[in-house]
């Protein structure tokens, strides 16, 4: 079993930060196809179209009948472990930082061996059950967990690489004011945080939900308003070095097309909120988050971006806060590009409908807050990068993938709400 | 000295320090409340400030910012075109109200014991009379301020908002009226985040102070401060918003000038 994770002692003010450093990170373009589904938790290897031959690594073509139709397809994820070794010297400095790294050989279900990274509690020859993740260097790669659930599991040092677990981190949640901002903090609370950071913006307005909030434990109410540049710059200096996850909860939601506004004040409210408000975060927690990607059992590891699923594609109905949030998406993809190699993963969830007060109208299915704090928790602690959350958010996520053209003309025809 | 000569007797007293100037007015700060209105109808803008540079690659010997804000931010004047029923009179704007209108004589009617008993106290026709009993009948002409140390409050007890909305206090629509139609005063302000009183939507006519004054082409201030260091009456108000083309109001600096020798 694996020994249960300490909580980390108080940081040495004399000693230097790690920088982060990588395992490797070159990858083929065909296999980019692989982070892409280690992203977002799927595991997934090359299928023959013609022959049904599962082959791993990425190919052109398929080895068996060499067709060139091979396709991404998530395949079974139990294997056997056939042999293991235990590294204790490497070149690479990710590694020799990290030693002793178990490696093995799995024969999978679906046909090919892999190499992969091996959990701690997997005996040899035993059974394992896979899972394909992003690691520091931002590319999938698998690691074989026991078949069964162990002991501490979670507290594996190879799988905690692989994950942002809050266990034993500091977080910041931006904006507690909301339903969805508490139950974010509570779940972190459950998850074992140890300190949540609370913005709370104008406190001289009161809010539903104070006192409960602030019973939470572990949590410190701080101000902020992510609308105010000088508030979020005091706010980092004042904590950033503490802020191990960053979970952007606050978002401003406007039913309205742009002709349905009357000028563009409200649509600028939305995107000092969506975008300008990330934009400042990202000013004042990203360089810090970034240097501390190797700071030991509790680094910064995950910046959380809460975005409608019609960040993607534009619905009319919701049509200039769409814009917005189509902002923030775009802001979030140049955020994964200025974390990378940092070891911070840039986590997206995208979520249909939520059941709140500026959505009341929408008929359900709708995603409470509740699950989507809940899924939140799940992405940090599985690692996950991209989410999509509700059957709303699934359905015009599996449309983009097919046509984001088509998408298009989906949301904007007649009777879409209109 | 010339003692006949009115502005050249002021200038001796400002530099002789026997007139002094109170600054009746709060920094403009982010975190400053503002007015709140139901979500659904467009909300006042906070003050927001972004540096354009600060000594550094932007610009480097000089440091400069942009700010934002609406133009009922913070300490501001209330011109009559803000409201629906001044929205038709002449020179109602910021930029055509009449110049001397912005420096006045002030009375200051205290009512801050009454505020400290009663969050929801309203000013009455019958407290300006017993007030002008003490220290006069209002002159014509004047700016009439309601004192209730509001000010001193800070945090969620300014706005002081419940459930049921603001508990602030400000006058009744009779007090505007004997103040406009009677007293013919140019303008009124209070220590609150509006003329009206937190509960005015509940008045008769609703927001009593806006209707009244502003239909009537008065003007109003509010949020302002340090009104305890003001005698009664005898105060110049000095109070000139910015020249905002068509401006509905204005954030501003309001002054007040006192003369210490005569307290």
């Amino acid at each position: 079993m694996t020994d249960a994770l300490k909580r980390p002692p108080k940081k040495d003010p004399q000693k230097r930060t790690n920088s982060p450093t990588l395992p490797p990170y070159a990858r083929s373009r065909k296999a980019i196809a692989f982070t892409l589904a280690a992203a977002e938790g799927r595991f997934a290897l090359q299928v023959c179209a013609e022959c049904e031959h599962v082959t791993y690594p990425a190919r052109e073509v398929c080895p068996k009948c060499w067709s060139m139709e091979l396709e991404w397809r998530d395949i079974p994820d139990g294997g056997k472990l056939i042999s293991e070794t235990t590294l204790r010297t490497s070149v690479n400095s990710y590694f020799r930082e990290r030693m002793p790294w178990r490696i093995g050989t799995i024969q999978l279900d679906a046909g090919p061996t892999v190499l992969a990274h091996i959990h701690g509690d997997v005996g040899e020859f035993e059974r394992v059950r896979m899972i394909a993740r992003t690691d520091k260097s931002g590319q999938g790669v698998m690691l074989a967990l026991p078949e069964k659930e162990t002991p501490n599991m979670a507290d594996d040092r190879q799988l905690r690489a692989l994950t942002c677990n809050p266990k034993y981190r500091r977080a910041l949640v931006t904006d507690g004011r909301t339903e969805l901002g508490q139950r974010m903090v509570k779940a972190l609370a459950d998850a074992g945080a140890t300190r949540i950071f609370v913005g709370i913006a104008e406190k001289w307005r009161p809010y539903e939900g104070s006192e409960a909030l602030e019973a939470i434990p572990g949590v410190e109410i701080m101000p902020l308003d992510i609308t105010d540049t000088i508030s979020v710059n005091e706010l980092a200096a004042e904590m950033g070095d503490k802020a191990d996850i960053l979970i952007n909860t606050a978002e401003y939601v406007r039913p309205g097309s742009v002709m349905q506004r009357h000028g563009v004040t409200l649509a600028r409210d939305e995107m000092e909120t969506n975008y300008f408000g990330l934009m400042r975060l990202i000013q004042a927690f990203g360089p810090g988050m970034k240097a501390r990607g190797a700071d030991g059992d509790n680094s910064a590891c995950a910046w959380v971006n809460l975005l409608s699923v019609y960040s993607l594609s534009n619905w009319p109905v919701y049509g200039t806060t769409s814009a917005s949030q189509a902002a923030a998406l775009s802001l979030s993809q140049c955020l994964r590009g200025e974390f990378a190699g940092s070891g911070v993963k840039v986590i997206n969830v995208l979520f249909g409908p939520l059941e709140e007060s500026w959505r009341q109208p929408l008929p359900p299915p709708k995603v409470t807050p509740q699950r989507l704090a809940d899924t939140v928790i799940h992405a940090l602690t599985q690692g996950i990068e991209n989410v999509t959350l509700g059957p709303v958010a699934e359905d015009v996520v599996r449309r983009y993938k097919e046509d984001p053209f088509v998408l298009e003309r989906e949301l904007t025809q007649i009777n879409q709400g209109m | 000295m010339n003692e006949t000569n009115a502005l050249q007797a002021l200038a001796g007293a400002l530099t002789s320090g026997s007139i002094v100037t109170v600054d009746l007015t709060h920094t403009l700060d982010p975190d400053f409340p503002v007015i709140v209105l139901p979500p659904e109808f467009g909300q006042c803008a906070r003050f927001r400030v972004e540096e354009v540079s600060r000594y550094d690659e932007r610009g480097p010997a000089w440091y400069w910012r942009n700010f934002t804000c609406s133009e009922h931010t913070g300490t501001h004047f209330d011109a009559p075109i803000h409201w629906i029923s001044g929205k038709d009179l002449p020179d109602a704007a910021v930029d055509s109200i009449p110049a001397d209108a912005f420096v006045r004589p002030v009375c200051v009617i205290d009512c801050s014991q009454e505020s400290a008993d009663d969050e929801d106290f309203l000013l009455t026709p019958e407290f300006i009379v017993a007030w002008e009993q003490t220290h006069g009948v209002i002159p014509e002409g004047s700016w009439v301020l309601m004192r209730t140390d509001w000010s001193k409050r800070s945090g969620a007890e300014y706005l002081n908002m419940r459930d049921d909305g603001a508990h602030t206090p400000g006058p009744t629509g009779d007090a505007v009226k004997l103040l406009v139609e009677e007293r013919k005063i140019i303008g009124f302000g209070t220590e609150t985040v509006g003329t009206d009183a937190g509960q005015a939507t509940h008045l008769s006519p609703p927001y009593p102070a806006h209707y009244l004054l502003h239909g009537a082409g008065k003007y109003g201030l509010q949020c302002l401060a340090n009104l305890d260091e003001l005698p009664p009456t005898g105060a110049i108000l000095v109070c000139p918003p910015l020249k905002i083309k068509n401006g509905s109001g204005s954030p501003l600096r309001v002054l007040a000038l006192v003369d210490r020798s005569a307290a």
